[in-house]
């Protein structure tokens, strides 16, 4: 079984009209150009959004359609073009900036947190920051401590911004779509795998909802909260447990500030337990903050000790003999799950067994076997 | 063929060589990590370090298995950290873009667009405090001079008569973005200029034009403690990163490419022993026939070569 056939089957889920299927990137690169076509203030800024390559084909061919004034190739100078986006943009226009890998962004950290963060607040409501920042987070083929990263608590951290972190090609349109139309900072945190996700995208200019997370499976067992490429693996999870009776409830964050935990805490106190899946590390991520808001209301909510899933504490190695340890896989999470449940022994071995049986034969350094490197 | 003419040779095909190892034998899918391979600009770093002692400092970039093997670095310990295993230069914790060997000097390689250039000001600061007479040589591309820290580190470097010196090993592009859609001129010493730092800017696929320039800039360095500022014109004949050739894409103009071609830096070192009747063929064979085993053995090493051990994930997040 395949990555994809695993998106697949959750596209359908997720959009049971069947349509028009296509990739997260084909779909940013649509809602990109509807855009553009439609607000002629739209200009999009990045590193490499002209190649040949097209930053995972989402920037394809927008230089040809659109004039250089619009679709502007830039110098290597992150932290500069932030702050020229956040100039165009209290001058009227709407920027999309592009970050090929989230520690790129980094340079530029000090424009986003001070002040496309802070403009409309410190201003006392005047100068409004109409930025789109997209940026690549996630693992793959060796890239190492300083290409994989997954920063988006980070960026989650500071007021002023909206974080939103799709994981289908529905909402890779959409709440691209609803963030241009914001008339705030918001980043969207894309999973480098995410974008060959698959799935029914609407050919009409759509809005995503972006200001909460959404029940994607429903469930009586356990409350699963998880974003991005990991909805894939709380799937496969799922399909497998179903097998057993076992239905988790599966929340696609979706959109990590403003974070509205409402919907987390309705399936917890159905289900009283709860586990959280995040992208990034473990220590200080998204996970303490679900567990701890919900704890400040509902002390005796959980019948047993909420879960979090997440990255170790350390770098990222980039060698696949540690990154095979270092990124939690299916068994790993699966353990997790049943844990939580009253199952005896032998119903855990062959839900393990199962899962073993069903477990892609690729590497994991790849989201998928045709996938030959090096990007 | 003298001394200096048979290290050169043996500096230039050993990168040329390894690289193009590199490249036939990326498809095998053992050498999981990025790779940008430096075919094509040998000249820079091996005229560059040839000039350079044991003690004087390198630091580089993701395209640094140039720079790492002119300055002596270890072969087997730099494919093994390509193909992730304990033995290689980071315990393949890095990966390709990660490259050193502090024994040589060859002291780091860092994937961010121009991270390594303060840090090398910095390692110019400690030899200035320690009024050391040796030199740091910080190698980087085109594109990191449009990053801010650039001029933050030249400026730093200049104010304080720093002994760097800073390789702008231009190849004309970033990625597939080429100079005249990043700069408005291609002239990279004016940037040396705006800093009072001194400047020179030449054609990087002539090695011993390269050697000799280079070694009366150093020598000065040396003498005076004073940054300087070398822009060296090459280009690179495979696909930014990965081993392919990847001009089907067609970012690149033909004619650029064939002229670049032309200018090989290995061709243009033959033919100048041959000019200078120092070319022998047999010498060469000989040098050639050493690397290949070299080469042969580390991918054999590096192949064979364990992971590091699961268990030692969290090892050196600290130090003790
Ligand atoms: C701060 C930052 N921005 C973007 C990148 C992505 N990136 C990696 S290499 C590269 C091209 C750099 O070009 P240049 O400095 O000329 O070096 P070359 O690859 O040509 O040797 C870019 C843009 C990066 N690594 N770091
Ligand atoms: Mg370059």
């Amino acid at each position: 079984m395949t990555s994809f056939l695993k998106f697949l089957r959750y596209e359908k889920m997720f959009m049971p009209s069947k349509k028009r299927i296509i990739s997260a990137s084909q779909a940013i690169l649509e809602a990109t150009d509807q855009f553009m076509k439609k607000d002629g203030n739209l200009v999009i800024i990045g590193e490499g959004i002209n190649d040949p390559k097209g930053i995972f084909g989402t920037t394809s061919n927008l230089s040809k359609k659109y004039s250089k004034n619009r679709v502007i190739e830039s110098p290597i100078s992150e932290n500069g073009i932030t702050g020229i986006a956040i100039g165009l943009a209290i001058n009227n226009f709407k920027v999309l900036l592009i970050h090929q890998r989230v520690e790129f962004a980094l340079l530029s950290v000090e424009q986003i947190f001070n002040n496309a963060a802070k403009s409309f607040y410190v201003t006392n409501g005047i100068h409004k920051v109409p930025l789109v920042i997209r940026m690549v987070i996630g693992r793959g083929w060796g890239q190492g401590p300083a290409h994989s990263q997954s920063l988006e608590t980070v960026f989650s951290y500071i007021p002023g911004l909206k974080v939103l972190i799709p994981s289908s090609a529905y909402d890779a349109k959409g709440m691209l779509i609803s963030a241009l139309q914001d008339p705030n900072p918001v980043l969207i945190i894309e999973h480098r795998w995410f974008h060959y996700v698959t799935g029914n995208v609407p050919k009409k200019i759509y809005q995503s909802d972006i200001t909460k997370p959404k029940i994607i499976s429903k469930g009586k067992d356990i409350t699963v909260v998880t974003s991005s490429y990991n909805v894939y693996e709380i799937i496969f999870c799922s399909e497998i447990l179903k097998k057993f009776n076992i239905n988790l409830e599966i929340i696609d964050l979706r959109v990590l500030r403003p974070l509205n935990t409402k919907p987390i805490i309705q399936s917890v106190k159905k289900t009283r337990k709860l586990i959280v899946f995040e992208t990034g590390n473990k220590i200080y991520g998204i996970g303490a903050e679900i567990v701890a808001s919900i704890l400040e209301k509902y002390h005796n909510v959980f019948d047993s000790p909420p879960s979090r899933i997440g990255l170790p504490d350390s770098p990222t190695p980039s060698t696949r003999g540690l990154a095979k340890v270092y990124y939690p896989n299916s068994i790993d999470i699966m353990k997790v799950i049943i844990k939580k449940l009253n199952l005896n022994v032998e119903v855990k071995k062959k839900i393990i067994n199962l899962l073993k049986s069903k477990l892609p034969s690729h590497e994991i350094d790849v989201p998928n076997p045709k996938f030959k490197g090096p990007f | 063929m003298n001394f200096l003419n048979k290290n050169l040779a043996e500096s230039l095909f050993r990168l040329r060589m390894v690289e193009n190892e590199i490249s036939k034998r990326y498809s095998y899918q053992e050498m999981r990590c990025p790779v940008h391979l430096s075919i094509g600009q040998e000249a820079v770093a091996v005229g560059v370090c040839n000039n350079l002692e044991i003690e004087d400092q390198v630091y580089s970039t993701h395209r640094c298995h140039s720079h790492y093997l002119a300055k002596g670095g270890n072969l087997q310990s730099m494919i093994s950290e390509i193909y992730g295993k304990k033995s290689g230069c980071c315990g393949g914790r890095g990966g390709s873009m990660h490259l050193m060997d502090i024994s040589v000097g060859m002291m780091l390689s860092l994937p961010i667009v121009a991270s390594v250039i303060p840090i090398a000001v910095g390692a110019a600061m400690s030899k200035k405090i320690n009024k050391s007479k040796t030199v740091v040589v910080v190698f980087f591309g085109d594109a990191a001079v449009e990053e801010g820290v650039f001029h933050e580190s030249a400026n730093f470097a200049s104010l304080h008569n720093l002994p760097i010196l800073f390789v702008c090993e231009n190849n004309r592009y970033s990625c597939f973005t080429d100079l005249s859609e990043r700069q408005p001129s291609e002239d990279l010493t004016r940037l040396a200029k705006s800093h009072n730092i001194e400047s020179i800017k030449m054609n990087g696929n002539d090695v011993i034009k390269v050697y000799n320039q280079s070694q009366k800039i150093i020598k000065k360095i040396k003498n005076s403690s004073k940054p300087f500022f070398l822009q060296l014109d090459t280009y690179r004949y495979v696909e930014h990163c990965g081993p392919d050739n990847d001009d089907h894409l067609n970012y690149r103009n033909k004619n650029e490419v064939k002229k670049w071609l032309n200018d090989d830096p290995i061709e243009n070192f033959l033919k100048y022993l041959k000019k200078r009747k120092q070319y022998d063929k047999k010498k060469i064979e000989v040098i050639k026939n050493k690397i290949a085993i070299q080469i042969k053995k580390s991918f054999e090493f590096a192949k064979n070569d364990k992971f590091p051990e699961v268990s030692s994930l969290r090892k050196n997040v600290y130090a003790q």
